[in-house]
């Protein structure tokens, strides 16, 4: 195929071809970076909570003074425990994907000079640690008898287990285990790591590491209440929930219970994600939508030119080119302007990630999407041309013997 | 001359109406993607308080005992601070605010007891804010002075008890205190919510919350702390509070101020005094950075928060590429339509036609597109607002067409349809005509 004449003729029609490019250049600087969105928020919402979130429910309390907490833990645990199918209940103040109860700032020295971050403190009661099902890859578990009584929002002192995420960005290269983080004159000693752990709301603090989490134990205590984990069979879970909650008008009567939280940790996963899921759907609308207007804008000046150049086809088609010719020229037309598109259209996605990066601080773009947006746009390219193309092939030589 | 434009150009559109419906539907879809998140953006950032919002003022003095590198204060005041600034009575209104959970039930329905947010705030709240009351009124600064037991509740609230109702003079049981009702307002829909907006910035841009409903108790300050003691939430303490919940004279920061002042010499006159009052605290050793006073106007609170989600920038921005693609599309093709006429045009000229008449005949084709496609993009606009509204997000319920939108919405199909055609129809009335003529 001979390039050099489509090339002097696109230049017959400079603007028209390179409104095309431009209409190219924005859809796949848009197509790259929508697409990333995508994976992005996609990713998100498959983070790995660590816990074992298909057998686990949460009832959450409130509305009940601190001198009740001792009378009502005792009373709630042993009526849902009651509730047959139940495997376990057990307190545990802040709930993944639920509410943040102790989201604090920790220290990494005593003196309080470095800072290690702002974590969610996980304060569980007996059992918690098992029920969540929490996968230790280093050190042990809180033992039994490691679950003390306090009095305060937080044991101040006790061993916990954090996350190989949180332990990397406090003791890069170091062994975490045996290492101390700090609060004030309060001291928790690290003795195990468990490979996945999110914090109540991923994603939603500014700097704060969605696996930032510290599972620190306790026994009873004023604040170590109003919040339950329900451990059943994942089939099961949900009749055993809607028992639970109709339970707690019994058990405790004077209590508010919170709807909008006390559900199984799918449901609680699925509502936190609710608006990354819309803002997935928008931008996969966007996506057909754009690639829809790019293809009909194509179909549009392809079928314009097809018309205009009936005579010259026919011309051509008299003096012994092929149906073949004629759909291969406007096919190459086509991939020529396309190219041209992409080509400035990459440097519009790199530019337009590294705006969202500074607005939105998101990661840099993998280079991987250019090329793949670039195939998407010549596919979607030479699909629209095709109709136009075919209709240019069918021109008969005759045509060039008429006058218009 | 126009309707004779008008008459062309409804011809030339019929003559291909795949064609014109293309660039129709192009230029209405482009319309409705950008006009949705516009309106969506206008009614997440707009001036809750037009008129009034820049004689608001929110205070800062920087609590935080501890030195350390922080730039900006902490978000809110700690107890004494807030009192102390109160205690001045140097701004022309004030009021101190704070929320927190609260168990509320009423005698007089049977329904189970609800946990609901309580605002304790000073009575100058309702005026500054200009709060709306359906029934009875708000409380004095004497009832504020006296701890009464009174309380201000929400529409909302007084159709769930009360069946909207008058219930003024009705008792309310909130947690162990009972409390008369004094006033009922009137439906009230700020958006955001900006008398409690704080910490926008740490949110990584999930603000959405800003837009939820308002509180639906309000009770004299001091009376909500002598009410809800316990059970107070902090925003952050720079060490820990030695008794949860109770948070007077605790090491954290927990209120908020907002102060009106009318007129700028008085704006001046107040950051003077938060300044001396910061100078003063910090030789007693109790503020850390004496420096770090602030008393930013309600916008630039908002502004500083953050308060618009990053989702829905993000969809504007969207939606506006968009529109720029669907606008090169409809340049193409009004383009490849009316040099396709070149031989009509050159006609045309040759008869004695202007080249501003043929540019104003082909703008005028381009205006019919953008009209049409204008008028359909409102539908979409419509339609795109109803998707918005079943969306699961706090703000859904506001998100409705004003008519300032309404008429921005025309406005931006008709540049758009002009936009479009501007180069398409330069091009054509350059037409040289004598060429044309000599190739029919």
């Amino acid at each position: 195929m001979h390039i050099k004449p489509i090339l002097s003729a696109l230049r017959k029609h400079r603007l028209a071809t390179l409104l095309i490019a431009l209409e190219i250049a924005l859809a796949c600087a848009v197509l790259c970076n929508a697409c990333f969105l995508i994976v992005h928020r996609i990713e998100m919402m498959q983070i790995d909570s660590g816990v074992e979130e298909a057998s686990l429910g949460t009832i959450q309390i409130d509305g009940y003074e601190d001198n009740q907490a001792t009378d009502l833990n005792a009373r709630i645990l042993t009526g849902l425990r009651s509730i047959p199918g139940v495997q376990s209940v057990t307190q545990l103040n802040s709930i993944p994907f639920g509410r943040r109860r102790g989201t604090m700032g920790v220290m990494r020295d005593v003196d309080g000079k470095t800072r290690a971050g702002v974590v969610e403190m996980y304060l569980g009661g007996p059992g918690s640690f098992d029920a969540l099902g929490l996968r230790l890859v280093a050190g042990r578990k809180p033992t039994v008898d490691e679950y003390q009584t306090f009095n305060d929002l937080l044991p101040h002192a006790a061993p916990v287990v954090t996350t190989r995420a949180f332990a990397e960005h406090v003791w890069p290269g170091e062994d975490p285990l045996g290492k101390f983080l700090y609060s004030g004159d309060w001291r928790y000693q690290v003795v195990g790591i468990v490979d996945h752990f999110t914090v109540p709301q991923p994603g939603g603090m500014t700097g704060v590491g969605s696996e930032w989490s510290v599972f620190v134990p306790g026994g009873s205590g004023r604040f170590l209440a109003g919040s339950y984990l329900i451990k059943a069979a994942p089939g099961d879970l949900e009749r055993v929930m809607r028992q639970a909650k109709d339970s707690i008008a019994t058990i405790a009567p004077d209590v508010v219970l919170d709807q909008d939280y006390s559900k199984s940790l799918g449901d609680l996963r699925h509502y936190y994600f609710r608006q990354d899921r819309t803002m997935a759907g928008i931008l996969i609308g966007v996506i057909f939508a754009l690639l829809l207007v790019t293809a009909l804008g194509i179909v549009g000046l392809a079928s314009f030119w097809v018309q205009q150049r009936r005579k010259q086809i026919g011309i051509r088609r008299a003096i012994g080119a092929t149906r073949g010719d004629i759909l291969h020229y406007f096919q190459t037309e086509n991939f020529l302007i396309v190219t041209g598109g992409i080509a400035l259209g990459m440097f519009m996605a790199y530019g337009l990630n590294l705006t969202l990066m500074h607005l939105y601080e998101l990661p840099r773009l993998p280079l991987f999407y250019l090329p793949l947006g670039a195939a998407v746009l010549w596919g979607l390219g030479q699909l629209a041309v095709l109709g136009p193309a075919m209709r240019a092939a069918a021109v008969p030589p005759v045509v060039a013997t008429r006058s218009v | 001359m126009f309707g004779y434009y008008l008459d062309l150009a409804l011809r030339s559109l019929k003559r291909n109406k795949v064609l014109t419906a293309l660039m129709v539907l192009a230029i209405a879809v482009g319309i409705g993607a950008s006009m949705t998140t516009l309106t969506v953006l206008h009614l997440l950032s707009g001036d809750p308080l037009p008129g009034r919002s820049q004689h608001l003022f929110y205070a800062q003095v920087d609590g935080n005992p501890n030195p350390g590198d922080f730039k900006e204060p902490l978000d809110m005041l700690d107890y004494q601070s807030a009192m102390d600034l109160w205690s001045t009575h140097k701004a022309d209104r004030q009021a101190i605010l704070n929320t927190s959970d609260i168990k509320l039930r009423s005698p007089e329905s049977k329904l189970p007891p609800l946990l609901l947010q309580m605002m304790s705030t000073h009575t100058d709240f309702f005026a500054m804010f200009d709060v709306p009351f359906q029934y009875g009124g708000p409380w004095t600064a004497q009832d504020d002075a006296s701890r009464s037991r009174v309380v201000v509740i929400s529409s909302d609230l007084n159709q769930k008890l009360f069946g909207g109702t008058n219930s003024v003079g009705k008792t309310l049981r909130l947690r162990d205190t009972d409390a008369r009702i004094i006033g009922v307002l009137a439906p009230w829909r700020p958006s955001p919510v900006f008398y409690t907006v704080a910490g926008g910035r740490f949110s990584a841009g999930q603000t959405s919350g800003f837009y939820g409903k308002t509180q639906d108790v309000f009770v004299p300050f001091l009376s909500g702390l002598d009410i809800n003691d316990g059970n107070f939430s902090q925003f952050t303490c720079w060490s820990s509070a030695p008794n949860p919940g109770h948070l007077i004279n605790s090491p954290c920061v927990w209120l908020i101020l907002w102060v009106q002042l009318n007129d700028s010499s008085k704006v001046a006159e107040y950051k003077r005094m938060l300044d001396g009052y910061a100078a003063a605290q910090h030789q007693l050793g109790r503020v850390a950075r004496p420096q770090n006073t602030r008393l930013r106007d309600l916008m630039s609170w908002l502004d500083f928060n953050g308060v618009v989600p990053s989702d829905v920038r993000l969809q504007t921005w969207l939606a506006f590429a968009f529109l720029a693609i669907c606008l090169f599309n409809t340049i193409g093709l009004l383009l490849a339509k009316f040099l396709r006429r070149a031989g009509e045009i050159g006609v045309r000229r040759a008869l004695g036609a202007t080249r501003g008449a043929i540019f104003a005949q082909c703008l005028v084709e381009a205006g019919v597109v953008g009209l049409v496609g204008g008028i359909l993009g409102l539908f979409f606009t419509l339609g795109g607002l109803a998707v918005v509204r079943s969306q699961p997000v706090e703000f859904a319920d506001l998100a409705h067409l004003d008519s300032s939108m309404f008429i921005i919405t025309f406005a931006l199909a008709l540049l758009t349809s002009l936009l479009a055609g501007l180069l398409p129809a330069i091009r054509a009335s350059r037409v040289a005509p004598g060429l044309q003529l000599k190739t029919l």
